[in-house]
């Protein structure tokens, strides 16, 4: 299996998170589009890092996870904010914020 | 007639730089000229009713007390050999190399002007308390009468044009106050607007005069202007000279800026004296004499005011002699009087010293005939028409025979003070100015004659002849309180053109500051001969017409100059139609073009962007997932144009 593979899967998985970003309404999957997405940035960073023999982008992978792990948190908590005082936690309710 | 020799001449130009050594003794003293009348102003106006019962003695005791002082200060000054003392009080404005300070400058000229205005400005006060016994708003009057005087005493005492500004400001607004005393009546609110904004003219005048000192010398103090002023080019010094005759103009109500002297007679009669005697119309003649050293190196602009004193006293003059109203005749006597002393002042050297002798003079008979005719006005129930006067003497004898002797000293008849003091400055004109001299000398010689012509009109209408005035008018002398300032009055009428001419006292005296007439003149000189013969003529015709044959109740029709001159020789009329009609044209204009084109331009482009901002916004819809489209989309076009520019 050559690194290029790698790559490609890392697309799909990146499309299928962008694409559940903007068609699903439950904000746990969106977060889950989310993660899906980072990590497959992770995985095109390490893939490519491999290809070219640089620790660099092996590096960058681990400040994705902080990065992530970090937005998880801190979306999680604003997630059982909303929730608790809406009962719901659809994307498309959370709308008072607008022109 | 004999000529000074060179070296006097030498050193009548040399005594015009003005140097100033500090004050010493009682002169340390001099802030007690301004503190004295503005502690009375400042009491009376801050304290209220409670101030009512006593005001008028505290604004009676405080020039009376600045008058003191002022005696004390004159002959300390007479005793010393340092004659132009300066007091530092403090600094008032220091910026850069620029700075102003609030001396107080004691010299000839000044006390000259000091003693006049706190001993006349007193007299004047004294009689008010009479006159206005019955105002219910005294208090306030003698506060702001205490408010003029200090303005004033500021305007002469200041040694910088800064300071001299600040008082010039003073005047303005107190004679602003005083003439719209009565401001219930209409007239008296117009008049007052009207005195303030015409005199506005005349200080922007003034104003540009000190940005001009302050660009071209770096300094407004009269010792380093007049320094400089004789190297700094004459165009400066004749553009100075003729923006200070524009200051002079307003505050003195010389053509073209007259028309507000007339309208001043609204003001209670105590008011107009002191306006037109001892303050106020005589800053501009003070502005011009003090400011001798820029004229002194500007003889288009000594020319300038030359020709505006003489046009101005026959202005005043022909006004003076169709008004049937006695105080608005005595203010035409007043603009025809100081166009003199402008005159004066026009002719430099030769007519400093008698301009101010004129002034001097003047403050005594003018204020005598003011405060006559504001006895007469309050014995006639407030009647101020002299064709409902007539055979007063026998009612007001002490009123008449005070008003006579003051007649007699402005007709210019010998020894009476007119006579000493103005002849000398007709007589210079025909000396000065070369052929165009002969043409002031000739128009000053017909002000003498128009002058004796209104004065004996108004003596006669209103002393002689028959009664005129209604059944239930109860003619009657003043009181003492107002008798008596007139009596002093008329004894200074009677005795100070002689006290100031005789022995070249005056001369003498003022020579530090102004120098010495270059020509020296008897007392009996042809134009003044010819003066009093016109005079005397002046004084038969005006029997003829008024003396002779019974005077109308009803104002005749009268010839077309006669009507002209009723209506202030369409002074109002011009400044109407060439200056309030345009300006008002020219706001019209202006508001149009603001509501239309300014406005216009500025609404359109807040509509458009209001409007655009109005849809854009939509696009903040509140769905968090078409935000992330657009993210999405964005990022998407940013990899695509990398891609593009790579490729």
């Amino acid at each position: 299996m050559s690194p290029v593979h790698y790559v490609a899967l890392s697309v799909i998985l990146f499309v299928i998170g962008a694409v559940g970003v903007l068609v699903r309404r439950n904000a746990i999957v969106v977060f889950m589009c989310i993660e899906l997405m980072l990590n497959a940035c992770n995985l095109a960073f390490v893939a490519f890092a491999r290809m070219r023999g640089n620790l660099d982008g092996q590096v960058i992978a681990f400040f994705v996870m902080v990065v992530a792990a970090a937005e998880v948190v801190v979306g999680l908590a604003i997630l059982m904010a909303v929730y608790r005082a809406r009962r719901s936690a659809s994307v498309d309710d959370a709308n008072l914020l607008k022109y | 007639m004999t000529t000074l020799t060179g070296r006097a001449l030498a050193d009548a130009v040399h005594a015009q730089a003005l140097t100033t050594v500090p004050a010493t003794g009682a002169l340390k003293l001099s802030w007690l000229l301004l503190a004295f009348p503005l502690f009375g102003a400042v009491v009376l106006l801050v304290g209220g009713r409670r101030t009512n019962r006593w005001g008028h003695l505290l604004g009676v005791v405080m020039p009376v007390a600045a008058f003191v002082y002022g005696a004390i200060a004159y002959f300390t000054l007479l005793g010393d050999t340092n004659r132009e003392q300066d007091r530092h009080l403090y600094t008032y404005i220091l910026v850069g190399r620029f700075q102003a300070n609030v001396n107080l400058l004691i010299d000839p000229l000044s006390i000259c002007f000091i003693l006049l205005i706190t001993g006349v400005g007193s007299l004047i006060i004294i009689y008010s308390v009479g006159y206005m016994a019955h105002d219910p708003a005294r208090r306030k009057f003698f506060g702001y009468m205490n408010l003029f005087i200090a303005s004033m005493l500021l305007l002469v005492l200041a040694d910088n044009y800064l300071v001299l500004y600040v008082g010039w400001e003073g005047v303005g607004l107190a004679s602003y106050l005083l003439i719209g005393f009565w401001q219930d009546r209409n007239s008296a609110a117009v008049a007052a607007k009207k005195a303030f904004v015409v005199n506005r003219v005349g200080d922007a005048g003034l104003t540009l005069a000190i940005f001009l000192m302050f660009s071209a010398f770096g300094t407004v103090s009269f010792t380093g202007v007049f320094g400089q002023v004789p190297s700094g080019g004459s165009g400066v010094a004749t553009a100075l000279g003729f923006l200070l005759l524009l200051g002079a103009c307003g505050k003195s109500a010389q053509v073209p800026l007259q028309s507000w002297l007339l309208d001043a007679m609204e003001g209670p009669t105590p008011v107009s004296a002191l306006i037109h005697a001892a303050t106020m119309v005589t800053a501009g003649v003070y502005l011009l004499v003090r400011s001798n050293p820029i004229l002194a190196v500007a003889p288009d602009a000594r020319i300038g005011v030359a020709v505006v004193g003489t046009v101005t006293l026959l202005f005043g003059g022909i006004i003076a002699s169709a008004k049937d109203d006695i105080k608005k005749s005595l203010a035409g006597s007043t603009m025809s009087q100081i166009g003199y002393m402008t005159l004066g002042a026009g002719l430099g050297p030769e007519g400093y010293v008698f301009a101010i002798a004129l002034l001097l003079a003047h403050g005594f008979y003018k204020a005598g005939l003011f405060l006559g005719s504001g006895s007469v006005i309050h014995a006639m129930d407030d009647e101020q028409d002299m064709r409902k006067y007539g055979g007063l003497y026998r009612f007001l004898p002490v009123t008449y025979v005070t008003f006579g002797l003051a007649y007699l000293a402005i007709i210019g008849i010998p020894p009476f003070s007119g006579f000493f003091v103005k002849d000398p400055i007709i007589e210079g004109d025909f000396t000065e100015h070369g052929a165009g001299g002969w043409v002031l000398g000739i128009c000053a010689l017909i002000g003498a004659g128009l002058t004796a012509f209104y004065m004996t009109r108004m003596m006669l209408m209103t002393w002689y002849g028959k009664r005129r005035w209604e059944a239930e008018a109860h003619p009657h002398e003043s009181p003492a309180v107002m008798v008596w300032p007139m009596i002093i009055l008329a004894i200074g009428s009677v005795g100070a053109g002689a006290f100031l001419i005789i022995n070249d006292r005056l001369q003498n005296f003022l020579a530090p500051v102004v120098g010495v007439p270059p020509v020296s003149h008897g007392f009996v000189t042809p134009a003044g001969i010819v003066a009093l013969v016109l005079a005397l003529a002046a004084v038969g015709l005006a029997w003829l017409m008024y003396g002779r044959i019974p005077v109308a109740a009803a104002a005749p029709q009268g010839n077309p100059l006669v009507t002209a001159a009723r209506k202030d020789l369409y002074g109002d009329a011009f400044n109407e139609s060439v200056l309030m009609r345009p300006g008002q044209w020219l706001t019209r204009l202006s508001v149009y073009f603001d509501n239309r084109g300014v406005d216009g331009l500025v609404n359109t482009t807040a509509a458009l962007i209001g409007g655009t901002s109005g849809r854009w916004r939509r696009l903040q819809n509140g769905f968090v997932r078409s935000y992330a489209l657009s993210m999405l989309a964005g990022g998407v076009v940013l990899v695509a144009l990398l891609l593009a520019v790579r490729l």
